[in-house]
């Protein structure tokens, strides 16, 4: 129905577009999805700071006496000083007797920082190479070439062989799930460069001499910034859980870090009599990761309607 | 004729529309009555935002979901339709009534052929059998005059011009003989020649058929080509209608006054310009050729210019005059060195600039400035109408303070409040923005300044306030202006020298009065032909 | 179109070559001695100097790469370290649970997610397709190894319908293959039906918004009719390009959902041999996903010619 709406929504979208330019992102606040996903997200946050504060122990504690208790057993625990503390464990213990409510309450850190990690260090550098890309004719063809061959590589493998490699460690993983991001963010920016470019206003900042810097930082970055801040959610999304299988895998980061991937393949092996194990840690996860999704798709349909239109 | 076939085919009764809240009005369409007879054209005509097309749309039942009819009747050979359900109107479709859209470009489905799709209206309307419909569909394609029906059933409509692609659009709304057609903007979108042969066509068949056709325009010249009634339509409200000659020759009201007065002749004004100016742009054999590459085919190669030599001196309006894909753009463009030119010479004064470096270039970029065609998108949206001004002479190291001044002189140049020099784009009109935009290319002091159909997307109104501004502007500073156009009427009124361009090529060049006057080249003649309601001399009247 | 078909394949090169320098490279370039990353740990120096040579890593670095994609041309992938075989023999053994997993998964993903995301845009707003929406944000975030084991439980632990995991091979008995093959494709599926549908969704509606379509309900057809014939073709390209790229969500999930189910796949083996640093192994096996990845996107590529008739450029 585009012919007809346009021509009455014309002039309704001018009086409505007056009104979303300066509040956009205060628009995007009061998304019903932008609010839940980030109350939720906000209340994992916490969590994650005050994880030794919310009645943890030591999550890398290890207890022979107290190996693989149901949720809800009461534990004594021997303490350094000699003396004796008993302690319900609520999300019961894994087969080294480490309490399991710590493990998920400290594992709340390795993930968040995975998540913002990945994004901010992957969407940095792909709008830097896709700005280069879009704008540097002779470069955008070697570029894209290895951004294809990049991205012909499915993602998980690509970060698995890199940690092969690398060595195990949080940085390690960091970079090993940045190197196949990188290239759908440069598709992103590269796309929006090439068709900001042909936007008459580019080309008449060009005709009054604006220089090519300028030009980039003026007329062209600004249209990346809400695609960008979309993308670097759902980039984090998916970081956070393939973070989560790597380690599960037994590849990700090493063992002895509570991170949820970590506590879930610990409880693999006991997992017919012990689900515990993976039922708590998976739930904090699904949910984080479901926030962040929830919240994507919330700052999506405000900030990048045409976006949202596609996708 | 009998009482009895005097019947109005379509009667539109006291219907009124409302808009979704939060628009600029409660009402697309307010308290409208008109009627079509059959054997009858009658036009709607209005500028943007008038609810010309929402009443159409109201007709065939297809407005969108936002938009609402609050009142009235609309009379489909007496029977209420806008009461009627879902399932009554698509048996009306097409049948009694049809719809041909504005872009013949898009309305047609690209993955079906031409013939499926018009068999679709038979099949889903008619117990015909697949012979019958075949022969019915090819005698109709026939009939709006496409070679080859045969080959035209089989083809997929990207493989046809616009021109077809309507012609197609009119055979499937006309295979049924129904006793009403509405034609939305259908040769908006085509080319002056095309359409032409479009609405000979439109006559033709609805003369023959006895069909009645709500014609919506925006184009005085259509309508004094085509229409046997006129409603005029503003805001949403009826503002006059009559025969088409009353309205044209004889208007009552002020503001149909106003928009016959602003539809310019064809006739050129007579400006008596002196050739003593200093040249300020010489172009030489300019040429641009885009090449692109198949690895099995030959490569595809297409001449967007060839051996363009033009020049303008001060104080002159060069318009180059064509079709789409003439290569008109592709010479302003060159000229602004947008885009390289890949052969021939452009001569700023004495500097030639056609094969000079980025960086060299750009010490000359102040010389020529271009407005272009698309106000919604001429403006970075992000910042003031003051920064966007200043942008330029600041990059030629004028400092802000006098940029600013500077500004608001323009600003006053351009008849707008210097105050507003703080608000954003999306806060002014289209052709509030198009005056911004000759506001900026002025802050450059240039010697040149190219009008890339600048005013092609106004209405026609301001269209006429903004010819009038740059013309003014052109006087006063003794400026070069290179005017690009699709539209002969306002090169006859703006222009002092004519190009007349066609397929990359210059086919005619010389005075405004001599080009119109006696067009030399078989092209040029056939244009002004074409021309819609060139034999029709619009008045001016007093508002 | 032979053109078309010509500049896909040619397109396809590049994109291959630079998989082939980075697999290449990713041993190079691992920090220090290669042949001792490969020997593992627990290595003498008589078998780092045997795989050095084997591995011809005194050539200069050009000539290596030379060496190994002639190999890799000629079918010849070299040896795994860990398991005494060439890497050949062992993929061959591992490909029949991946390839069932992937086939049994795309089949009952496509089957359930182009009808759901259909009716979800033809019914825009409504309850359907708001449950449409909120499963698909549900599938994109709840990972699959918990997805696994949450089928598992209910179904192979507490309901005892299904076995918990192994892997029967086809020919041996179809009906355990089968069995065992239900759990491990809905697990795979989940987010492939997100995925799908979703796009599906939003295809769909953006084709509704075409003036052709406009145009078919001016010639009075019904909205079946409408949806199905008109909408549903156009909106075709973009679903089978998400498709296609959805395959490499398949080959990750596949790597996951065959450790939790204990199939015997090749992404199994590629856990296996990351964690025993087999690199001839790691190697072979991120090429051949690759490869497959690329071949099927190229297919789905020229599977456009059929749906769209512009596409013959």
């Amino acid at each position: 129905m585009s012919a007809i709406t346009e021509e009455v929504v014309d002039s309704a979208s001018i009086a409505a577009a007056s009104t979303k330019r300066k509040s956009l992102w205060l628009v995007a606040l009061r998304n019903p999805n932008v609010i839940i996903g980030g109350m939720i997200l906000l209340t994992m946050l916490v969590i994650a700071i005050l994880a030794p504060f919310l009645g943890t122990v030591d999550p890398t504690r290890i207890d022979p006496a107290a190996r693989n208790k149901k949720p809800g057993t009461e534990i004594t625990y021997r303490l350094d000083d000699g003396t004796t503390m008993k302690r319900v464990a609520i999300m019961g213990t894994d087969s080294l007797g480490r309490d399991v409510y710590s493990r998920v309450l400290y594992g709340a850190r390795v993930s968040l920082a995975v998540g913002v990690a990945v994004s901010i260090i992957s969407v940095l550098i792909g709008m830097v190479i896709g700005l280069v890309s879009g704008y540097v004719r002779w470069a955008d063809g070697i570029i894209m070439r290895v951004m294809d061959g990049l991205m012909a590589i499915p993602g998980i493998l690509l970060a698995i062989a890199l940690v092969s490699i690398w060595r195990a460690g949080l940085i390690t993983v960091v970079f090993a799930i940045v190197v196949p991001d990188v290239p759908r963010v440069v598709r992103l920016v590269r796309s929006i460069v090439l068709t900001v470019r042909e936007e008459p206003y580019v080309e008449g900042a060009i005709s009054v001499g604006t220089p090519t810097w300028i030009l980039m930082f003026r007329h062209i970055l600004p249209n990346t910034v809400a695609p960008l801040i979309v993308q670097g959610t759902f980039l984090a999304a998916a970081a956070i859980l393939t973070e989560a299988a790597l380690s599960f895998l037994g590849i990700g980061i090493p063992p002895e870090i509570p991170s949820w991937g970590n506590i879930m393949a610990e409880g693999r092996t006991l997992f017919r009599v012990f689900p515990h194990n993976i039922l708590y840690p998976g739930i904090f996860l699904a949910l984080t990761v479901l926030a962040i999704n929830i919240m994507g798709d919330g700052l999506r349909d405000t900030l990048d309607p045409k976006m949202s239109k596609k996708v | 004729m009998s009482t009895e076939t005097k019947r109005p085919v379509l009667e539109v009764r006291n219907l009124s529309v409302a808009l979704p809240k939060g628009g600029d009005r409660v009402h697309a369409v307010e308290k409208v009555s008109f009627t079509v007879n059959p054997g009858e054209i009658v036009c709607l005509v209005g500028e943007s935002g008038s609810g010309k097309s929402v009443i159409a749309f109201t007709v065939m039942g297809l407005l969108a979901k936002a938009l609402k009819p609050t009142s009235g009747e609309i009379l489909l050979e007496g029977e209420n339709i806008l009461t009627a359900d879902e399932s009554r109107l698509r048996e009306l479709r097409c049948t009694r009534m049809s719809m041909i859209f504005q872009e013949p470009m898009t309305a047609l489905n690209p993955v079906m052929t031409c013939g499926e799709q018009i068999d679709e209206v038979l099949n889903t309307h008619t117990n015909l059998d697949a012979a019958t419909r075949k022969a019915k569909i090819i005698a109709i394609l026939d009939r709006v005059k496409l070679p080859e029906p045969e080959r035209i059933y089989a083809s997929f409509p990207h493989q046809l011009s616009g021109g077809q692609r309507q012609r197609i659009m009119i055979a499937m709304a006309l295979v049924l003989d129904p006793v009403l057609l509405i034609a939305d903007e259908p040769t908006t979108a085509l080319d002056v020649t095309t359409q032409a042969e479009i609405l000979k066509l439109v006559a033709e068949l609805q003369a023959g058929q006895g069909t009645g056709v709500l014609f919506i325009t925006h184009d005085f010249g259509v309508v004094a080509e085509i229409a046997h009634r006129v409603a005029v339509l503003r805001w949403g409200e009826l503002v006059e209608m009559g025969p088409t000659e009353q309205i044209l020759s004889r208007p009552v009201q002020a503001y149909t006054k106003m928009l016959i007065s602003s539809v310019p002749s064809i006739t050129p004004l007579h400006r008596g310009v002196r050739r003593d100016g200093k040249t300020v742009l010489r172009t030489e054999k300019l040429g641009k050729i885009y090449t692109g590459n198949a690895f099995f085919q030959k490569a595809r190669v297409v001449k967007a210019a060839v051996d363009v030599d033009l020049d303008i001196r001060r104080g002159e309006t060069l318009g180059i005059v064509g079709e789409s894909g003439s290569g008109k753009s592709t010479v302003a463009r060159c000229i602004a060195r947008l885009i390289d030119p890949s052969e021939g010479k452009i001569y700023l004064g004495d500097t030639e600039i056609a094969t000079m470096s980025a960086r060299k270039l750009r010490p000359h970029r102040r010389r020529v400035q271009i407005v272009f065609q698309d106000p919604y998108r001429s403006m970075n949206p992000r910042i003031t109408v003051g920064d966007f001004i200043i942008e330029g002479p600041m990059n030629f190291g004028l400092g802000r303070e006098e940029a600013m001044a500077r500004a608001r002189k323009l600003m006053e140049t351009v008849r707008l409040d210097p105050n507003a020099l703080d608000r954003f784009p999306h806060q002014f009109s289209g052709g509030q923005r198009q005056r911004i935009c000759i506001a900026r290319a002025l802050a450059m002091e240039p010697e040149l300044l190219i009008a890339d159909e600048a005013v092609s997307a106004l209405d026609v109104s301001v269209q006429k306030q903004v010819l009038e501004l740059l013309d003014e502007i052109r006087v006063r500073l003794n400026l070069a202006v290179l005017f690009i156009t699709h539209d002969l009427r306002v090169a006859a009124q703006i222009c002092d020298y004519v190009a007349v361009m066609s397929k990359g090529r210059v086919v005619e060049y010389g005075s405004a009065e001599q080009v119109f006057g006696s067009p030399k080249a078989e092209y040029t003649k056939a244009l002004f032909a074409a021309a819609p309601g060139r034999h029709w001399d619009f008045g001016k009247f007093a508002a | 179109m032979i053109d078309f078909i010509a500049r896909r394949l040619i397109a396809i090169i590049p994109v291959l070559a630079v998989v082939a320098v980075f697999v290449f490279l990713m041993l190079r370039l691992t920090p220090g001695d290669p042949a001792a990353v490969i020997a593992g740990d627990n290595a003498t120096s008589d078998q780092i100097a045997d795989i050095r040579n084997k591995l011809g890593l005194d050539e200069p670095i050009w000539s290596q790469f030379a060496i190994w994609i002639g190999n890799v041309l000629q079918g010849n992938f070299g040896e795994s370290f860990f398991f005494k075989k060439t890497v050949a023999e062992l993929i061959a053994q591992r490909v029949e649970p991946t390839l069932a997993l992937a086939v049994c998964t795309l089949l009952f993903a496509v089957s359930i997610s182009v009808p759901i995301g259909v009716m979800a845009a033809y019914r825009q707003g409504s309850l359907l397709d708001r449950a449409v929406m909120g499963f698909s944000v549900l599938g994109f975030s709840v990972p699959g190894f918990v997805i696994g084991y949450c089928l598992i439980y209910v179904f192979a632990i507490e309901l005892g319908w299904l076995p918990v995991q192994g892997y029967v091979r086809i020919g041996v008995n179809f009906w355990q293959f089968l069995e065992r093959m239900i759990l491990p494709s809905l697990t795979l599926s989940v987010g492939f039906v997100a995925l799908i549908s979703r796009i599906t969704r939003a295809s769909v509606l953006e084709v509704l918004n075409e003036d052709y379509i406009r145009t078919a309900r001016a010639k009075g057809l019904s909205n079946r009719v409408v949806l199905m014939r008109h909408a549903l073709r156009n909106a075709a390209v973009p679903i089978l390009t998400v498709i296609g790229l959805g395959i490499a969500i398949l080959i990750g999930g596949a790597v996951v959902t065959e450790s939790v189910f204990g199939l015997p796949g090749l992404g199994r083996l590629t856990v296996e041999a990351v964690l025993s640093r087999d690199f001839p192994t790691i190697q072979t096996v991120i090429l051949l996903f690759s490869v497959v990845y690329v071949v099927i996107n190229l297919l789905i590529d020229i599977s456009y010619t059929l749906f769209d008739p512009r596409i013959r450029y």
